[in-house]
C-alpha cells in the first residue's frame, strides 16, 4: 500500500509538469500583451510599457519565465503578480477559491444525493416506468446547455415564482447558492444517475445477489451492504474526478449568477492575458484533480476486497 | 467538467468487449456481436427515434433549402425587427419570427444544423482517430510505451475542458469550424484513448490474439485485424454520446463568444439572451434545435451501448 | 462572456456637477432636481461598478471602474460643467499670458484626508513622481505637454533628470507650468485625474497607498473588499464647491449588469451606470422617472485601415458613399435599442466646440446617392469590405447590422471580422494588419473640440491607428493650436471638422447614451460627460 501511493506521487510529477508547461506555453501564444492591453486604446509611454514588462519578466524567453515561475512558486509559495491590479496572485486565489469550493462543494453534495438516489430507484425497477421516466430526466438535463438551463432557471424560479434570488450577493449564504450549485451540478447528476442504475441493474442479478437472499440475509442488508458496495465503484471513479473539474467548469455558472469565483477569474485571465494568474489557478485544479484520482483508486480497496495494491 | 464533460463510459463500456465476432463477415451466419447487436437496435424504440432524429438533421444540414426558401443572412431590420412569429405560416420565414438583425429565425434555425452537425462530426473524428491510436497503442505495447503515453493523457486530462479550449479559442486570431474542431480535439481525445486502451488490454490476452502471434501475424496485422475489430465497440459508443456533446460544447463556446463566425444555434442563443426580455421566441427555437440534436446522439449512444452489452440484456 | 461588462476606456474627465449648474442644467434626463421628500444628509448609497483593473493611484487609472473610485476620493484643480465650461476646483485661477506658461494659484486652507495641507509641492511633487518610467504610471504620457518630459521619460535610454523643468513652486499656495509649445486650452487637460496632487505619506509606499488611498477629494476612503466592494465616506473637512450631499458610496462590484439590474429594482442597489442590453427594452417602463437615457460625450466610429492595400489609394468618395449606405436611424432604435444616437459630425456632444451637422449629408441615409458616390470614386476595391471588432465588448450586433444595411443599400459585400477579445483585436491594430476597417471610437479626455480632432486625426496622435495622415489637416491642427484665445482656437477646429468630409479619416456612426436608472431611495441622480453618475449630488431619503 505504501509503496503503491509512493510509486503514484512519482508519477504525479511529470503529470505535474507537463499541464502546467502546457498551459503557459498556451497563453504565452496568444496574441496580444497584458502590458499593452492596460493602455487601452490610446497607448502609452514606451518607456512605461518596457518597463512594466520589464518588472514582470515578461521580455525573457519563455522557458525562462516558466523556470522563474515554478522556482518562485515551489520554493516561497509565490505564484507572481497579478499584472493589472498589481496584487500577488496567491491573493487573488485566496479570495476566488472559498466562493467556487462552497460552490462546488454544494454542487458536489447535490449530485451525490440526487444522483444515487434516482440510480439506485431506476436500476432497482430496469425497465419499469420508473426507469423509463428517470432515464428520459438524465438524458433531458445532458442535453440541454448549461447556460440555457440557467436562464430557464433564473426565469421560473426567481422571477416567476420569486423563490430564489436571481443571482447571488453573498456567496458565504448557502440559500443563494443554491440554485446555481443545481444548475452546476445538473449534469453531473445525470452521469451520476446513469452510472448507478447501470451498475445496481448489472449487480442485481450478479451471482452473490442470489447467494445471499438464498442465505436469507434480510432484503434491507442485501441492498444496503452487498449492492450498495458493489455498484458504487464505478460511481466514486466518477464523483472522484468530478470534484475538481466542478471548481474549473463554472465558467459559465458563475457568470450567469453574478459568482465572483474561479469561473469568472478564469474568464478575466484568458481576457487579460494574465498568464500568471490563469496558470496560478490551473495548477490548483491540476493538484486537486491528482489528489483526488489517487484518493479514488485508493477507495477502490476498500469497496472491492478483490483489488490490493502492493 | 461538468458544463460540457465527456461521458464516463469508460468503466461500464470495457467489460462489453471480448466477443470474438468478425465483422466483417456476414452477421447472419456468425451472429456474434454486432449481429446480436443489430437484431436488438431493430426493436429498440430509442433507437428508431434517434435515428429517424439523426437522418432528419443530416437532411437538414445538407439540403437546408428543402425546408425553407427564406435566407439566413439576409436581414431587413426596418420591416422585421423582433416581428413575432406567425404561428399559422408554417414552413414559411416568419413562422417562427425575426430576430434583432430581422433575420428569419426559422431560416436560421435551419441553417445551424450545418455547422453543428460540422463541428460534431469533424471532432468526434478526430478525437476517435487521434485518440484511438494512441489508446492502441498504449495498451497493446504496454511497458514504458504505456506509462509515457498514459501520462501525457493525464497531463490534457488535468486541464479542465472547458478553460482549455477557451484558451485555444483565443490563440486563433481567425476562428472557423476548423479551428473550432481544432480546440475541441485538442483537449477531447484523453476520453478515448482512456477507452480504447482498456479495451484493448482485455482483447489482447485473449486466445486468438495469442493464436495469430504464435502463426506469425505481424504486429499491424494482429492490431487491425485481430485487436481492433474486437476493442472497437466501447469507442464506438463514446464516439456516438460525445458527438453530441461536443454540438452543445460549441454552443457554449459561443455562448461565451469564442465559437464560430456565421450561422450557428450557438452564437444565434446568445444573441437571443439580449432580448430575452421582450421576445423569448429567438433564443427558443435555436435552443430546441440544439436540445434535440445533442439528445438524439445521446440517445444513439444509449442505444447502441445497451445493444453491445450482452449483460444488459 | 458576452454581455458581460467590460470596464469602458474611459479617460474620463473630472467633470463636476457644482451644486449650481447640476441643478440648473437640466439635462433632459428629469434628475438633478431633488424631490420634497425628506433627505438625509447623512444618508450612504451604492453604486454599481466592476472590480477596478488596477491600484486606486490618480496616474494609474484608466477605465471606468478605477476612474469613479478615484474621482470621489481625489479632487484636482479644475473641473467642468454639463456643457464643457471649465470651472475651478482646488484652484482659485489658472492663467498664462501667452498659452505657454500658465499659473496656477491653489484656493488655501485645504487638506488631505489625513490632515496634512494641499500645497503646491502636493502637485508639482506628485506629478514629477507620475511621470518617471521607473514608477509605472499608465498615464504618464499626459505629462508629455510639459517643458522637460521628455528628459525625464525618454522613449528610448536611461532618463536625464528626476523632475520636469517646467514646473516651478513659486510659494505654498503658487506654482508654474511651462510647455514645450503654446496650447491655448491646456487649463482643459488640468481636470483629468492624472493632474491630482498626493500627500507625503503617498511616497512613503505607493503600493499601499494604491490600496488604501489617501486624497483630497469630497470623500474620504474607508475600506476595499477585493470583488465585492468599496467604501467611501463623507469627508468633512472638505472646502471644495462639490461637497457630498450624502454621507458617503458604496461601490458594489457587480460581473453582470442584468444581476445589478435585479438588485435595483428589488432595492439592494441605489445607482447603476448602465443598464445591460437585456433589460432595455424594459427599464423605462419598470423605473418610470427613476430611468435615465441622455446622451455624453463619446462617438463611435468605423476607421479605415489606410494603409491597408484596399484603401491606400482610395478616393474619399467611396467613403462617403459607404457612410451613406449606413441607416443610423433605424439601427439605432432598434438593434442598438436607443442607446446611441445618429452622429453627424465626429465631435461628441458636452463638448466644447460641438457643432451639429458638422459632416454635412454624408451622415444621412440615401441609397441613391450612396450607390451613385462609390461608382464615381472607382468603387470599393474588391467589392468587398469587412469590420473588424472584438466579440467582448458587445459590438458584433451593431456592426453586423450596420454590414446588412451596407450590403442592402449598395450590393457592396460586408462581413463583420470578429477577433475573440480586444487584447486580440488590439494587438491587429497596433501591428497595423487590420484588412479593411474596424470599429473605433473616442471618448472624450478633456471636453475641449480638440481631443477628437488633434488626438484622433493628427499624424502622429497616439488615437490615430489607421494611418490617416494630411498634410493640410496637420497644419491647420497646429494653426489652431497657436491661436491666441481659447475661442480662436475652438473656431479654427471647427473649421476643421467641417473640412474632415473631404477626407473621410473615418465615417461617424453615433453618440453614446447613458441609459441608466436609480433606486426609490435616492434623488439628484444626475450625469455627467463621461456617463458616470455625479456622486457627490445624489441625495439619500430618510
Amino acid at each position: 500500500m505504501g509503496r503503491y501511493v509512493a510509486r503514484r506521487l512519482l508519477q504525479m510529477i511529470p503529470v505535474f509538469i507537463g499541464t502546467t508547461l502546457l498551459i503557459f506555453l498556451m497563453v504565452y501564444a496568444l496574441p496580444g500583451d497584458p502590458v499593452r492591453g492596460l493602455f487601452g486604446d490610446k497607448g502609452g509611454s514606451p518607456a512605461v510599457i518596457n518597463a512594466l514588462r520589464h518588472q514582470y519578466g515578461l521580455d525573457k524567453p519563455v522557458l525562462v519565465q516558466y523556470w522563474d515561475y515554478m522556482r518562485g512558486m515551489i520554493l516561497h509559495f509565490d505564484f507572481g503578480t497579478q499584472i493589472g491590479s498589481d496584487q500577488p496572485v496567491t491573493q487573488v486565489l485566496g479570495q476566488a477559491f472559498p466562493v467556487t469550493i462552497r460552490l462546488g462543494l454544494l454542487a458536489f453534495a447535490i449530485e451525490t444525493v440526487l444522483g444515487l438516489v434516482l440510480g439506485v430507484a431506476a436500476g432497482m425497477r430496469a425497465g419499469k416506468a420508473t426507469d423509463t421516466a428517470i432515464l428520459f430526466l438524465t438524458l433531458l438535463l445532458i442535453s440541454v446547455p448549461i447556460f440555457v438551463l440557467g436562464y430557464i432557471f433564473q426565469t421560473v424560479f426567481a422571477f416567476q415564482l420569486g423563490w430564489m434570488s436571481p443571482s447571488v450577493n453573498d456567496a458565504t449564504n448557502y440559500g443563494q447558492l443554491l440554485m446555481p450549485a443545481i444548475v452546476l451540478a445538473s449534469v453531473s447528476l445525470a452521469y451520476v444517475a446513469r452510472l448507478t442504475r447501470t451498475s445496481v441493474a448489472e449487480n442485481l442479478r450478479a451471482d452473490y445477489m442470489r447467494t445471499a437472499i438464498a442465505k436469507g440475509l434480510p432484503r434491507r442488508r442485501v441492498i444496503g451492504v452487498h449492492l450498495m458496495r458493489n455498484s458504487l465503484i464505478p460511481v466514486v471513479t466518477f464523483l472522484g474526478t468530478d470534484l475538481g473539474a466542478l471548481m474549473g467548469g463554472a465558467v459559465v455558472t458563475e457568470g450567469i449568477f453574478n459568482i465572483h469565483g474561479v469561473g469568472g477569474t478564469i474568464y478575466q485571465s484568458i481576457i487579460r492575458r494574465e498568464g500568471t494568474t490563469l496558470v496560478g489557478l490551473v495548477t490548483i485544479l491540476v493538484l486537486v484533480y491528482l489528489v483526488a484520482s489517487l484518493i479514488v483508486d485508493l477507495l477502490y480497496a476498500v469497496l472491492d476486497p478483490r483489488i490490493r495494491y502492493a | 467538467m461538468p458544463e460540457m464533460t465527456t461521458t464516463p463510459a469508460e468503466k461500464t463500456t470495457t467489460t462489453a468487449t471480448g466477443g470474438p465476432g468478425q465483422p466483417e463477415q456476414k452477421p447472419e451466419k456468425v451472429r456474434g456481436l454486432w449481429g446480436d447487436a443489430w437484431r436488438d437496435l431493430r426493436t429498440n424504440w430509442i433507437f428508431i427515434v434517434s435515428a429517424v432524429l439523426i437522418v432528419l438533421l443530416l437532411v437538414m444540414a445538407a439540403f437546408p433549402s428543402l425546408f425553407t426558401d427564406a435566407d439566413p443572412a439576409k436581414a431587413n431590420l426596418a420591416k422585421h425587427y423582433l416581428q413575432h412569429p406567425n404561428y399559422g405560416h408554417i414552413f414559411s420565414a416568419d413562422w417562427l419570427g425575426y430576430d434583432a438583425q430581422g433575420r428569419s429565425v426559422f431560416a436560421r434555425a435551419i441553417y445551424g444544423t450545418r455547422a453543428s452537425l460540422l463541428v460534431g462530426a469533424g471532432t468526434t473524428l478526430v478525437v476517435t482517430v487521434v485518440g484511438g491510436l494512441i489508446g492502441m497503442i498504449a495498451g497493446y505495447f504496454g511497458g514504458w510505451v504505456d506509462a509515457v503515453l498514459s501520462r501525457i493523457t493525464d497531463m490534457f486530462f488535468g486541464i479542465p475542458f472547458l478553460l482549455g479550449t477557451m484558451v485555444m479559442l483565443n490563440s486563433f486570431p481567425n476562428r472557423s469550424i476548423l479551428t473550432v474542431i481544432m480546440a475541441l480535439s485538442f483537449f477531447g481525445w484523453t476520453q478515448t484513448a482512456r477507452v480504447m486502451r482498456g479495451a484493448v488490454i482485455t482483447v489482447k490476452s485473449q486466445d486468438y490474439v495469442h493464436a495469430a502471434k504464435a502463426l506469425g501475424a505481424g504486429t499491424p496485422r494482429i492490431l487491425f485485424r485481430h485487436v481492433l475489430p474486437n476493442a472497437v465497440a466501447p469507442v464506438i459508443v463514446v464516439a456516438t454520446i460525445s458527438l453530441g456533446i461536443y454540438i452543445g460544447a460549441e454552443a457554449t463556446l459561443s455562448f461565451l463568444g469564442l465559437g464560430l463566425n456565421g450561422v450557428s444555434w450557438g452564437n444565434d442563443i446568445s444573441d437571443g439572451g439580449n432580448s430575452i426580455r421582450i421576445a423569448k421566441f429567438i433564443m427558443l427555437y435555436p435552443s430546441i434545435m440544439l436540445s434535440i440534436t445533442v439528445l438524439a446522439f445521446i440517445m444513439l449512444g444509449e442505444a447502441v451501448r445497451n445493444a453491445l452489452d450482452p449483460k444488459q440484456r | 462572456m458576452r454581455g458581460a461588462k467590460s470596464a469602458k476606456w474611459v479617460a474620463g474627465a473630472a467633470v463636476v456637477a457644482l451644486a449650481a449648474t447640476a441643478c440648473s442644467g437640466g439635462s433632459g434626463s428629469g434628475s438633478g432636481k431633488s424631490d420634497k421628500a425628506a433627505v438625509n444628509p447623512n444618508g450612504t448609497f451604492s453604486v454599481e461598478v466592476g472590480e477596478p483593473q488596477k491600484p486606486l493611484q490618480p496616474a494609474n487609472t484608466m477605465e471606468s471602474n478605477g476612474s469613479i473610485v478615484v474621482r470621489s476620493l481625489f479632487s484636482g484643480l479644475v473641473g467642468y460643467t454639463q456643457s464643457g465650461k471649465l470651472t475651478m476646483i482646488n484652484a482659485q485661477s489658472v492663467t498664462s499670458k501667452d498659452n505657454k506658461t500658465f499659473t496656477v494659484k491653489l484656493k488655501p486652507g485645504w487638506k488631505f484626508h489625513d490632515g496634512t495641507p494641499v500645497t503646491a509641492q502636493s502637485y508639482v511633487k506628485a506629478w514629477n513622481w507620475d511621470a518617471q518610467p521607473k514608477n509605472k504610471m499608465t498615464n504618464s504620457f499626459w505629462f508629455s505637454d510639459i517643458q522637460g518630459y521628455s528628459d525625464v521619460a525618454p522613449d528610448k535610454g536611461k532618463p536625464k533628470a528626476d523632475a520636469m523643468s517646467g514646473l516651478k513652486v513659486v510659494d505654498d499656495n503658487t506654482f508654474t507650468i511651462t510647455l514645450n509649445k503654446p496650447m491655448p486650452y491646456f487649463a482643459y487637460k488640468l481636470g483629468y485625474e492624472v493632474f491630482d496632487p498626493l500627500p507625503e505619506s503617498f511616497y512613503k509606499d505607493p503600493k499601499a497607498a494604491g490600496q488604501h488611498p489617501i486624497g483630497n477629494g469630497p470623500y474620504k476612503f474607508v475600506s476595499w473588499d477585493h470583488n465585492k466592494q468599496i467604501v467611501v465616506k463623507k469627508f468633512d473637512g472638505y472646502k471644495g464647491p462639490n461637497a457630498a450631499k450624502n454621507g458617503g458610496v458604496i461601490f458594489k462590484n457587480y460581473s453582470k449588469l442584468e444581476t445589478a439590474y435585479q438588485d435595483l429594482k428589488s432595492g439592494n442597489l441605489d445607482v447603476m451606470r448602465q443598464v445591460a442590453p437585456r433589460d432595455l427594452p424594459v427599464y423605462k417602463q419598470d423605473l418610470g422617472k427613476r430611468a435615465v437615457d441622455q446622451s455624453y460625450s463619446a462617438i463611435q466610429t468605423i476607421a479605415v485601415a489606410f494603409y491597408s492595400k484596399q484603401w491606400k489609394h482610395i478616393n474619399p468618395k467611396v467613403l462617403q458613399g459607404l457612410s451613406m449606405a449606413i441607416d443610423r436611424d433605424t439601427i439605432t432604435k432598434t438593434v442598438l435599442q436607443g442607446t446611441r444616437e445618429p452622429a453627424t459630425g465626429w465631435v461628441a456632444k458636452g463638448i466644447m466646440g460641438y457643432q451639429p451637422n458638422a459632416a454635412g449629408d454624408i451622415t444621412t441615409y440615401n441609397p441613391t446617392k450612396a450607390k451613385q458616390l462609390i461608382k464615381e470614386g472607382g468603387g470599393v476595391p474588391g467589392n468587398k469590405i469587412s469590420i473588424q471588432y472584438n466579440a467582448d465588448g458587445g459590438h458584433k450586433e451593431w456592426v453586423e447590422a450596420v454590414c446588412s444595411s451596407i450590403t442592402n443599400a449598395t450590393g457592396v459585400k460586408c462581413v463583420g471580422d470578429s477577433k475573440p477579445d480586444f487584447q486580440t483585436d488590439l494587438n491587429i491594430r497596433d501591428q497595423h494588419k487590420v484588412k479593411s476597417l474596424y470599429r473605433s471610437g473616442w471618448v472624450l479626455d478633456y471636453p475641449f473640440i480638440s481631443d477628437f480632432i488633434r488626438e484622433v486625426f493628427g499624424s502622429k496622435a497616439d488615437g490615430n491607428q489607421g494611418g490617416f495622415s494630411s498634410k493640410k489637416i496637420d497644419d491647420d491642427i497646429a494653426k489652431a493650436d497657436s491661436a491666441k484665445t481659447l475661442e480662436d482656437s475652438e473656431k479654427q477646429y471647427q473649421a476643421i471638422e467641417k473640412e474632415l468630409v473631404n477626407y473621410m479619416p473615418s465615417i461617424p456612426l453615433w453618440y453614446y447614451k447613458v441609459n441608466a436608472g436609480y433606486s426609490e431611495r435616492v434623488s439628484g441622480v444626475a450625469y455627467n460627460q463621461s456617463g458616470d453618475p455625479i456622486l457627490t449630488g445624489v441625495q439619500v431619503k430618510k
